[in-house]
Parts: structure tokens; C-alpha cells; sequence
């Protein structure tokens, strides 16, 4: 590695209250790669998204961005040090257009404090035309009438937008059939090639052999193992998901087994 | 995987280099507006049909309904409706509702009348610790919603009945309280606009109008974003125009037929409370479409929790919208006021907040929130006011109120039943 990994997380523990959700877990995202985050139900996926995003913060560990420990104390903090969070249930308001979307809460305003709606509506298309996105016919189009695969568009420009350094994508096609979820798959694999670090949750394994280059699978709050994805096979993944170890990969037996160590 | 994929929807936006200009561009544009007329986005149709169809059928059925004199009694009659569903469309945007916008005005009324007569205060004063009253209570009915979680249904039912109350202990056992006739707060409603100044007034309109449009034209296609043809904004301004001078000529007819010889006083002009109903529309329109917290009142709405994510401060929003409600409220009673000449111990109560939410409505408001503007509260406020007018001369006789009231109750009905079924076809 020649330089950096642009977050990088070290031993980091959480608990709420007696239950230990995360327990030293390592994880590196890299610019300009998908890393998978997998793991099953309850193994600590969300929570570690969230303390990334900075909405919870971490008992103990160090979280490394570009070289630099820093601490997170809110969403705010995440959102200055480049990271966005695109939510499974997306959090756009149908009333309004893609334009207002993208830029809700952020809206430029002219000299006098009007909005430039002209210089957003550029912005916006820059950010669909860097991804290459044509399923969008007008950016002055209600979100209420996109299909589900371009509301997901619309929230992973966002981050575009935005100059995001981590963008993180909550199963982004978990509701989404078929032609709709390639054409997500695509754009996260481009939004990589802009140089951003993107972390993809899922569930799906097809999605993730598909388009991750590392895949870190968590299992029962610990970090089974981080694996490059040429040099595993999707049933070795299944195996850590699902039993924290597969041959030489993961945890070690006694660790595997929940036993306190 | 390719880029292929992404094709399969075509894209049709029209490239730069499409006309922006000429009969293909105005086609583009008209087929643009079809498509979204289409998609449930019907805008100021249904009430500018409604209203053209009402009068239509008003002025059929009986003679003069169209006549100088009536089409001020209209003005006047549709002021205070107007401005109160100003102030209802940022309340209805949120999906709240003020029940008691009705009663608030009416209260405020009463407190500024009664500063005037009984306290010796000049009227100004009275004016203003009117509106600083409605403002408050506002303020105070959003923060309980905002803060404490009360449903606005709720709080503003129980405001309704207090009001009411407190207008009654206020204005006492005389039942009303006279205004002075010298009071300028009258001549809001009942004095008229010098002929020329209406004419100079309306011209600045005009003008000012085309003047926005065609900045905003001018400016997209600076930045090279499409925009609508010089075509269409001619022929908005050219009907905008035509509308206004017809509105300001037919103003100016003498509407006092004892005017002779002797008497000289006539009654021309337009009612000056037309100019404070535009100022108060070009204020708010501003404020809803150009103005970040315009955005955030319709983002609120449509989906607080994504507005939320997004940093706006959601409490805020909803509070302010309260006050602004009221603070209308508080206008538009102040108008009552100068309309009846008097404020009543009932002021604001029985069907005042209904017509204006019946008027936010019509004009295309929606009642689940993240859908409405400004120009909803004109037209809906103008079909209320027709329908109200047209029934009160058609409808003779002792039960001629309660035929009102019931033709109001269902066209209020009407109204809210088609903001569903549009709100279904949207969704």
C-alpha cells in the first residue's frame, strides 16, 4: 500500500449498555474501491455504520482518516470529514425535484440571499453526467414520479455532489428488480472510479462478488476477516458470515464459537 | 456489465443545441406542460375553470351579477378570505392544520378596536399590538405543536373555543364595537384608489411582472439550461395585462348613482385593500419559491425526517409557520373589521375559518401537506367569495343562510374530496 487508506479502523468497541455489539474490529476502505461490508443479521453492520457517519460514538479504537486519528462526535463531524451515508429508505422528499433534492439543506443563494436555482440545476446535472447517468430524462422532474433505481441514483449523486471522500450505501438495492439494481451496480462501481472510498452494506451476495474489490464480513460484532475479493470464492464469504471462519480464513476456532478470550 | 444498460431508458431531454426558440420549441413546451398536467400536477386549472364556470352560470341566471357595483362587493367580500388562506397554505404545506385562524382574527380585531375606543389609542398602535398578539399566539400554538407534540387538530380546537371566548369578554355585553368613521383602518375597504394612481399602479404590476420573467429567462439561458419560449411569457403577460385593465377600467366606473349635480362624491376607483392583497402575494410568493426557507417549508412537508438528515432544523420551521398563519390571521381581521365597519362580540367564529381553508383548498392546496402556493389562496379565495355573493342574491328568503352554510359545508367538501383523489393519482 503506497499510501493511506482513506479510513482505516482500529480495534473500535461499542456497547450499549451490557451488550457488546462490536468488539476490536479492524476495517480499511481504500480510495477508489467498493468494499463490501457483509455480515448476518445482528452482527453489527448498522452499528458500525452508524459510528462511522458519527451518529453513535465508539467506546475504544481509533478511526483513521487519511493517516489521521480522529475523533467523531456527530453526523455534522462525519459530513465536514467527507462522509455520506445513502440510507436504505433514501430520505428524499417526494414533493419537491431532483434538483431541490440534492441540494436540500445546502441550497446556494445568490448575492441577495435568493436561491440560484440556475447554478444548482448546472451542479446537478455535472454530478448525473459524471456518473454517466441517462435514466434521468430532466433534473426538474418530482422525485414522486422516479422509479426506484433512480431514487437511488439521485441519492448516490448526492454524494457526488457533495465531494464525498466515503460514501456509504445502506443495501442500496435491496428493493429493486432486476435491470434496476445492474444499473445501481454500475454507478457504484463508477462512483468508485471518481476516487471516493465507497462501502457497500449488503445482504446480497451476487451484488457483492459482483462489484467490491475487498470484502470485509462481520460476524457476531467481531471483524471475521477482511478479504481481497479475487482471492475468495463466494462460498468461503458464506462460511465466514455464517460460522466466523472458512479453512485458513476468519476467526479461530475457540473465537468462532463466541468464547470470551 | 456496460453502459448499455443505462439506455434503456431513453433520454429525451432536448440537447442544447435544440431551438429554444420558434414553433418546435413552444410545441416542446405545451407537450412538456401536458405531461405534467397528466402526472397530477394540475396547478391553477381546476380553480380558474371552477371560477370561470361559477361566474359563467352566476351571471346567466342573475342580472348585474357582473356589474361595477357587485364586482366590488365581490373584492371586498373576498379580501379577508384571501388573506387568511395565505396564511393557511404554510400551515396546510406542513400538513397542520389552524382551526382557529378564524377566531384569532376576530380576537385581534377585537383587541385593536378595542384599544382604539376605549383606551384612546391611536390606531397605528392599535394596529400593530393586534398583529404582535396574533403572532404570539401563533408562536405559542406551533411551539406546543413543535415542542411539546400536541396534534395542531388539537391545539388549534381548543384556541377556536377560547377565542371566542376572549373576544366576547373583551368587546362585553354591547354585542359589537363601532369603528370611528374617520378611522383609517376603514377606508382599507371602503375607500378607493385615485383613477390614475390604479391605472399607474396596475401598469408597475405589469411590468414588473414581465420584468421577472424574462430576468429568469435571460438568466437560464446565460447558464445554458433550457427554458420556457419568449412566446409563453408574452402571452402570460399580454392576458395578465388584459385581466388587470379590464379589472381596473370597469373599478373605475362611478358606482354611486346619486352622484348629480348636487352631490358630487362619487364612488370609482378600485378598493385599496386590491393593493395590499398584491403586496401581501408578491411578499409570500417570494418568500415560498425564492428563499431557502421557502424550500425548507415545502421539504418539511413532503418528508421531515429526509429534511432533517439534511440539517434543516425542523422545529423551527413548524413553529414559524404557526406565526405566520396567525399573524395573517390577524390581518385578514383587521380587514373584517374595516369591511363590517365594527367588530362583533362572534368576530372570526361560525364559517370564517372554513371559507379560507375551503378557499386554500379549491385553489389546489393539498391537505397532507408539501403541496400548495400562493396563487391557490387568490383563486380559491375569489370562487369562495363568487359562490358566497352569487348564492346570497339567488337564494331569497328566511332559510337563506342555512342554504349557504350547506352549500359552503359541500363545496369545502368537493374540494377536499378531489385534493385526495389527486393526491392518489400523484403518489
Amino acid at each position: 500500500m503506497t499510501s493511506d487508506p482513506t479510513l482505516e479502523l482500529r480495534g473500535v468497541e461499542k456497547s450499549f449498555g451490557p451488550v457488546h455489539v462490536l468488539s476490536s474490529v479492524n476495517f480499511t476502505a481504500n480510495a477508489g474501491e467498493v468494499t463490501a461490508l457483509v455480515g448476518d443479521n445482528g452482527a453489527g453492520k448498522s452499528t458500525l455504520v452508524k459510528c462511522i457517519g458519527g451518529i453513535h460514538g465508539i467506546d475504544a479504537g481509533e478511526m483513521i482518516f487519511d493517516g489521521t486519528p480522529r475523533t467523531v462526535s456527530g453526523p455534522r463531524e462525519a459530513a465536514l470529514l467527507g462522509v455520506e451515508i445513502v440510507y436504505q429508505d433514501l430520505a428524499l422528499a417526494d414533493n419537491l425535484d431532483i434538483v431541490q433534492n440534492m441540494f436540500l439543506g445546502r441550497e446556494e443563494v445568490t448575492r441577495l440571499r435568493t436561491l440560484d436555482e440556475n447554478s444548482m440545476e448546472k451542479l446537478a446535472r455535472h454530478a448525473l453526467d459524471t456518473l454517466s447517468v441517462r435514466t434521468v430524462r430532466s433534473v426538474r422532474q418530482r422525485v414522486a414520479s422516479l422509479s426506484g433505481g433512480q431514487r437511488q441514483t439521485v441519492a448516490i449523486a448526492k454524494s457526488v455532489l457533495w465531494q464525498s471522500k466515503i460514501v456509504i450505501l445502506d443495501e442500496p438495492t435491496a428493493a429493486l428488480g432486476v435491470v434496476q439494481t445492474e444499473q445501481v451496480l454500475e454507478l457504484v462501481r463508477r462512483l468508485a472510479e471518481q476516487g471516493v472510498a465507497v462501502i457497500l452494506v449488503s445482504h446480497n451476495m451476487n451484488d457483492v462478488m459482483k462489484v467490491s474489490d475487498s470484502i470485509g464480513v462481520l460476524f457476531l460484532g467481531r471483524m471475521a476477516d477482511q478479504v481481497r475479493r479475487k482471492d475468495v470464492t463466494q462460498t468461503q464469504v458464506v462460511e465466514l458470515m455464517t460460522a466466523g471462519r472458512s479453512g485458513d480464513l476468519g476467526l479461530s476456532r475457540e473465537e468462532s464459537t463466541g468464547a470470551v478470550v | 456489465m456496460s453502459a448499455q444498460t443505462d439506455d434503456l431508458v431513453k433520454q429525451d431531454q432536448p440537447g442544447p443545441d435544440a431551438p429554444s426558440e420558434g414553433l418546435g420549441a413552444l410545441g416542446a413546451y405545451i407537450k412538456d406542460y401536458f405531461g405534467r398536467v397528466r402526472g397530477g400536477e394540475l396547478g391553477s386549472i381546476p380553480a380558474l375553470v371552477g371560477l370561470v364556470v361559477i361566474t359563467a352560470v352566476f351571471s346567466l341566471v342573475h342580472q348585474g351579477f357582473l356589474s361595477a357595483y357587485n364586482l366590488e362587493a365581490l373584492v371586498i367580500q373576498a379580501a379577508p378570505i384571501i388573506v387568511m388562506a395565505m396564511g393557511l397554505v404554510f400551515v396546510l404545506l406542513l400538513g397542520e392544520i389552524d382551526l382557529s385562524a378564524g377566531t384569532t382574527g376576530g380576537l385581534c380585531s377585537a383587541i385593536t378596536a378595542v384599544l382604539i375606543l376605549r383606551h384612546g389609542a391611536s390606531w397605528w398602535l392599535a394596529l400593530i399590538v393586534g398583529l404582535v398578539v396574533g403572532m404570539l399566539i401563533g408562536f405559542g400554538m406551533g411551539w406546543l405543536r413543535a415542542r411539546i407534540g400536541i396534534p395542531s387538530f388539537v391545539i388549534t380546537l381548543a384556541t377556536f373555543l377560547a377565542f371566542q371566548g376572549v373576544t366576547l369578554i373583551l368587546i362585553g355585553g354591547q354585542g359589537s364595537v363601532i369603528l370611528p368613521d374617520n378611522s383609517p383602518l376603514i377606508k382599507l375597504e371602503n375607500s378607493f384608489v385615485p383613477l390614475w394612481l390604479g391605472w399607474v399602479l396596475l401598469a408597475l404590476f405589469v411590468v414588473g411582472y414581465a420584468a421577472i420573467k424574462v430576468n429568469d429567462a435571460l438568466g437560464r439561458r446565460r447558464s445554458g439550461l433550457s427554458r420556457p419560449p419568449f412566446t409563453v411569457i408574452a402571452a402570460k403577460v399580454v392576458v395578465l395585462a388584459v385581466i388587470g385593465a379590464v379589472f381596473t377600467y370597469e373599478m373605475g366606473v362611478n358606482r354611486n348613482l346619486s352622484t348629480n349635480a348636487f352631490f358630487s362624491n362619487k364612488a370609482q376607483g378600485m378598493p385599496w385593500v386590491v393593493v395590499l392583497l398584491v403586496i401581501l402575494f408578491a411578499v409570500w410568493n417570494f418568500v415560498l419559491t425564492r428563499t431557502r426557507y421557502g424550500r425548507h417549508v415545502y421539504a418539511v412537508g413532503g418528508n421531515d425526517e429526509a429534511s432533517r438528515r439534511a440539517g434543516v432544523v425542523v422545529s423551527r420551521i413548524r413553529i414559524s409557520v404557526f406565526v405566520i398563519c396567525s399573524g395573517m390571521a390577524a390581518v385578514s381581521g383587521m380587514i373584517a373589521a374595516s369591511l363590517l365597519q365594527s367588530v362583533q362580540s362572534n368576530a372570526g367564529a361560525g364559517n370564517t375559518l372554513l371559507l379560507a381553508v375551503g378557499a386554500a383548498v379549491i385553489g389546489g392546496t393539498s391537505l397532507f401537506g408539501g403541496h400548495g402556493r400562493i396563487i391557490d389562496a387568490v383563486l380559491g379565495g375569489l370562487v369562495v367569495a363568487v359562490i358566497i355573493n352569487g348564492m346570497s342574491d339567488l337564494i331569497q328568503g328566511a332559510n337563506s343562510a342555512g342554504y349557504e352554510w350547506v352549500v359552503t359545508g359541500a363545496v369545502l367538501l368537493i374540494a377536499a374530496g378531489f385534493d385526495a383523489v389527486v393526491r392518489r393519482s400523484r403518489a
